[in-house]
């Protein structure tokens, strides 16, 4: 367990696990069995990495960001996932999953999306490899984020917009395993997070862990060593999270410090903090926090950004949170936005809504950092989809 | 002999079981819904907790859930409501429901409520056998209620024979691929379907669910096994008749035919 690697059944410690209906335990079965053997072939991993570095662009730069560092005193370096083609992290899983896909036979791909840049790397990934492709999004996210949903329809995408609920990426999994259900044999499921039934939160992680495989020969080359004191990111469902950690689970050397959406304020109720004021539920297939009420109704999450709105966290996340080995701080839409106008003004780059909650650790945590600290921060996406909300609140 | 297998054993075949959504129309509907099915004569009655996130269900039940919760139902208020319904009926009672709902009531303190009531069995969707047999049997076997699983055409037959093991009271086959709601025929793949079931002679007897909703999806689940579980249908009879016992009436015809 000191490594958070995840059993034959598909947990971490006491979380995961895979409760799905009976009508999908083939589908989810045939995975489990065969993930591991087609990633580990020669001919995937030759493809896969093809493809990330001359369709995806990596390796993502590691910018050492200067003014950033001297504000907070330490040494910043920022994990550049925002200049990835389609613009977030989310492109490096829903490539590995679409080869997946293929060399399953699965013929027609199916996704949620919450601020959209999970749906457009999974379009972008359908595009290029000829696949028919439907994206559930909330209907509220569908208005929040409107450029995104310009972007999947250009790409061939069907975007099905989801009544039901809060109409955010809660719903959006709702349906998006509904269709599942009814389409189990041809149908490729692509999550985008690191959530849902044994082995996606395994697969999810080990397809973005690209991430920390980077930061691990990246620090070295600037710093002469092969890890950082801090690592930072965003979590939602927890996919760039867990790829930015991944080599560094068990590296005790590491301080691992994640930004969950505190949306309002944990104390308001009006908050996505869900290993903050989570309790250990089942939702989307898996065992994990979950907010929801005494009676086990899962409470509709806020959060100014879509990407973070959603009332669960990954399994390997809440057992590492659950052992201390994360600190997971709730930063609410207006930390995030005053550090999105930071980073801008300091650095020249305007990041996701998402990335921003990141972002705004730096000065959570800027008493505790030494001058000497090397820290590594996940910049997941960048801020063109979140234009909209930008301009609101620049003129306040 | 617990009520539900003695139900299989004295009528054994044609047998309807009726799902409702506890909290709709209205908050405290259970009670009256059941004395007017019990009254008609329908021979089971599953009563759904509805939870938020309902995954196995289709649009209109997930649409009596979220209105029953909006309404104010819970699994306390639930077992309150029905806390007397031995003194109006005798016929089998199971509990539908989710996992997480389950949970966070607990698990046995669930089974001991149900226990103290009268109900029978519970079923719960998304709750895989293996899941089942590693926590939750023994549980369920202490208080000596049924446990009713889920089979599917995607099931293989090696995996029937587990969940038929685990099961007591009767195997729920579930059509087709699918959510819980209306289709109008079951086509030649789903007939076959149940008589490959039918021919592996499970230790516990079957009902076909997921989208009866007329005589003719009613005859063709009944043909092949001992009877169909009809939900959306009676759902879509409340939003449509003035009171309880009119919905009733309309489902039993359209059913019976």
């Amino acid at each position: 367990m000191k490594n958070y690697e995840v059993s034959k059944d598909g947990y971490y410690g006491e979380f995961g696990g895979s409760y799905i209906p009976e009508i999908l335990h083939k589908v989810v079965y045939d995975l489990q069995e065969q993930y591991e053997a087609i990633m580990n072939s020669k001919d995937f991993k030759e493809e896969f990495h093809a493809l990330l570095k001359d369709y995806v662009g990596r390796p993502s730069p590691l910018y050492y960001a200067s003014r950033l560092s001297e504000k907070y005193g330490c040494k910043i370096y920022l994990k550049r996932e925002d200049l990835n083609h389609t613009g977030a992290h989310k492109i490096n899983n829903s490539l590995g999953q679409i080869l997946l896909a293929k060399r399953m036979g699965k013929t027609r791909i199916i996704c949620e999306t919450g601020a959209g840049q999970h749906g457009v790397a999974t379009a972008t990934a359908c595009a290029l490899m000829n696949l028919p492709c439907v994206v559930y999004m909330g209907a509220t996210d569908v208005e929040r984020q409107k450029p995104n949903v310009e972007r999947m329809k250009m790409l061939g995408a069907t975007v099905v917009p989801v009544q039901s609920g809060n109409k955010t990426l809660k719903d959006a999994c709702n349906e998006a395993i509904r269709d599942w259900c009814c389409n189990p044999r041809d149908t490729f499921y692509i999550i985008g997070s690191t959530m849902g039934p044994h082995p996606y939160p395994e697969m999810v992680a080990r397809m973005q862990s690209v991430i920390s495989e980077e930061i691990k020969w990246q620090i070295k080359e600037k710093e002469g060593r092969d890890y950082p004191d801090y690592l930072m990111a965003c979590i939602g469902g927890g996919s760039n999270a867990a790829g930015t950690i991944y080599h560094y689970k068990g590296d005790e050397r590491v301080n691992i410090v994640l930004a969950e959406a505190g949306g309002l304020g944990v104390e308001t109720g009006e908050t996505a903090a869900s290993l903050n004021i989570g309790t250990v539920g089942i939702l989307h297939g898996s065992k994990m926090y979950v907010m929801q009420t005494e009676d086990g109704q899962i409470i509709e999450p806020y959060s100014i950004s879509a990407g973070l709105d959603y009332p669960g966290v990954g399994p390997m996340h809440c057992q590492m949170f659950k052992d201390g080995r994360s600190k997971v701080l709730p930063i609410t839409d207006q930390e995030a936005l005053d550090a999105a106008f930071e980073l801008t003004k300091l650095e020249g780059i305007i990041p996701a809504l998402e990335s921003a909650h990141a972002l705004a650790l730096l000065p959570r945590m800027k008493d505790k950092f030494k001058k000497d600290d090397v820290v590594v921060l996940t910049v997941s996406g960048r801020g063109d989809k979140d234009m909209q909300t930008y301009l609101k609140h620049i003129k306040n | 002999m617990t009520r539900i297998s003695r139900l299989f054993k004295e009528k054994g075949k044609d047998i309807l079981s009726v799902y409702f959504s506890s909290g709709y129309p209205t908050v405290d509907s259970a009670p009256r819904i059941i004395k007017a099915l019990s009254d008609a004569g329908v021979d089971m009655i599953e009563i759904g907790i509805p939870f938020s996130d309902p995954l196995a269900d289709g649009p209109v039940i997930q649409r009596s859930n979220s209105i029953a919760l909006k309404n104010g139902i819970s699994q306390k208020l639930l077992f309150e409501q029905i806390k007397d319904i031995r003194k109006v009926t005798d016929i089998p009672l199971v509990l539908m429901g989710y996992i997480n709902c389950a949970m966070q009531f607990g698990f046995e303190n669930l089974c001991k409520k149900a226990v103290e009531i009268g109900i029978d069995g519970i079923i719960l969707p998304d709750l895989p056998v293996d899941e089942y047999n590693a926590e939750y049997r023994p549980i369920v076997e202490k208080y000596g209620l049924d446990f009713i699983h889920l089979i599917t055409p995607e099931t293989s037959d090696e995996r029937i024979r587990k969940i038929d093991e685990a099961s007591s009271g009767f195997v729920y086959m579930v059509s087709s691929a699918g959510t819980t709601g209306a289709q109008n025929s079951f086509g030649q793949s789903k007939q076959d379907y149940f008589k490959r079931i039918k021919a592996m002679n499970l230790k516990n007897p079957t009902l076909v669910g997921f989208g009866v909703s007329n005589h003719e999806t009613f005859r063709a689940a009944a043909d092949n096994s001992c009877g169909a579980i009809v939900g959306s249908q009676f759902i879509k009879e409340l939003d449509a008749n003035p009171t309880i016992e009119d919905a009733v009436n309309s489902l039993i015809k359209k059913i019976k035919g």
